[in-house]
């Protein structure tokens, strides 16, 4: 059967679920983002995958930690205003090396009608780094996808606390 | 406003603990973190030194990705205030194989006794029935101690959050160790998990 190649520009989240699930990530956790909602839309009618909805970001952190004791891969999802609610928790991760793998869509960067995210927008990447990170960035569908098949590697095999920025350009502007 | 308890916090989780056969135990900062290496180190016990609130939440990623063993989350009051949200999101993903047990002597014992929120009314078994937990309790004493861990040794239909009241001092500190590497490898290869 001849399958026809995947539109990158608008179906990306379908290439980030299948790399996410190429690595064996077993569970996912989230505070939604519409940037995210068919990534979440995918997991959450995958049975293989445990998906928790949160209340906060930083529960998050800690939920990727027992699932690694127990010998499970996961992934978190958020947006940018949620970085700055894991700083403390990302302590465990970063102390305890435990492989983490965060997606994170940006906000307040790029045709923002909202000004409230800017702040945080501006602090996403240097706050991540302060804490222990590797911050790694995409622009472009194509790089996004990249982008992730490398952090999984080097969250899973290395033992690295990966966040991958995706930048709101390339999410597209929000319907207000 | 509830009585202070009498309770010795070491002699409570000493019999909470001593029939845990295979139960994994992840223990909440401060003095929960004292109180389970003063039972015995082990292999499958998990020591948080920080990441405040995230003891129940360590947990549940635990029972999730282990769904056939028990797993125990031993915290504190003030621990687990931190992470309230996280009743929400245990009682929403309800593993049926996770216990959250609080010590709950009603103050922040590591920071120099300052009360908390639970001598002044605040409730966590009633935030976790609202969450939709299947069992909560609230005990007082040795035998009632003895009681919840014959209760928590059985099968439950979904998470279960219990309160052990116990006095406000700070026994002798028992400290494991704070490499929270070889903590986590060590409790993978307990698992069968091989380090990276």
């Amino acid at each position: 059967m001849h399958s026809p190649k995947p539109n990158l520009e608008t179906d990306w989240p379908s290439e980030l679920y299948r790399v996410l699930k190429a690595a064996d990530v077993k569970q996912m956790s989230y505070v939604p983002d519409a940037g995210h909602s068919q990534l979440i839309r995918m997991f959450s009618a995958d049975n293989d995958v445990t998906t928790n909805v949160l209340t906060t970001e930083e529960e998050g952190i800690a939920i990727a930690a027992g699932a690694w004791l127990g010998g499970q891969r996961s992934v978190l999802l958020m947006q940018s205003s949620g970085v700055g609610n894991c700083i403390n928790m990302l302590s465990l991760s970063a102390i305890g090396r435990f492989p983490l793998l965060m997606l994170v869509t940006m906000r307040g960067e790029w045709s923002e009608f909202n000004p409230w995210q800017v702040p945080m927008s501006r602090a996403t990447q240097p706050s991540l780094e302060a804490i222990g990170l590797k911050v790694m960035r995409a622009e472009t569908a194509e790089d996004l996808v990249e982008t992730v098949e490398a952090a999984a590697s080097l969250a899973y095999d290395s033992d690295q606390q990966i966040a991958v920025l995706i930048g709101q350009r390339l999410i597209g502007k929000k319907k207000w | 406003m509830s009585n202070p308890s009498q309770l010795d916090r070491r002699a409570a989780v000493a019999a909470l603990l001593r029939d845990r056969k295979n139960t994994l135990v992840v223990s909440g900062l401060g003095s929960p973190t004292y109180d389970l290496h003063a039972t015995g180190d082990r292999d499958d016990n998990f020591y948080l030194w920080g990441a405040m609130g995230g003891a129940a939440l360590i947990g549940l990623g635990l029972a999730q990705a282990q769904p056939s063993k028990r797993v125990l989350a031993l915290t504190g009051d003030g621990e687990q205030l931190m992470g309230l949200g996280g009743i929400a999101t245990i009682g929403v993903a309800r593993p049926r194989n996770l216990d959250i047990v609080v010590l709950d002597n009603q103050h922040f014992g590591e920071t120099g006794m300052q009360a908390s929120h639970t001598g002044r009314g605040v409730d966590l078994t009633a935030i976790a029935v609202a969450c939709g937990f299947a069992a909560t309790a609230t005990v007082r004493t040795l035998d009632e101690v003895q009681g919840l861990a014959k209760t928590i040794a059985g099968p439950a239909d979904g998470p279960r959050l219990f309160v052990i009241k116990v006095l406000a001092e700070n026994p002798p500190r028992s400290l494991p160790s704070r490499d929270a590497v070889f903590i986590k490898n060590r409790f993978r290869a307990h698992l069968g998990f091989a380090a990276a």
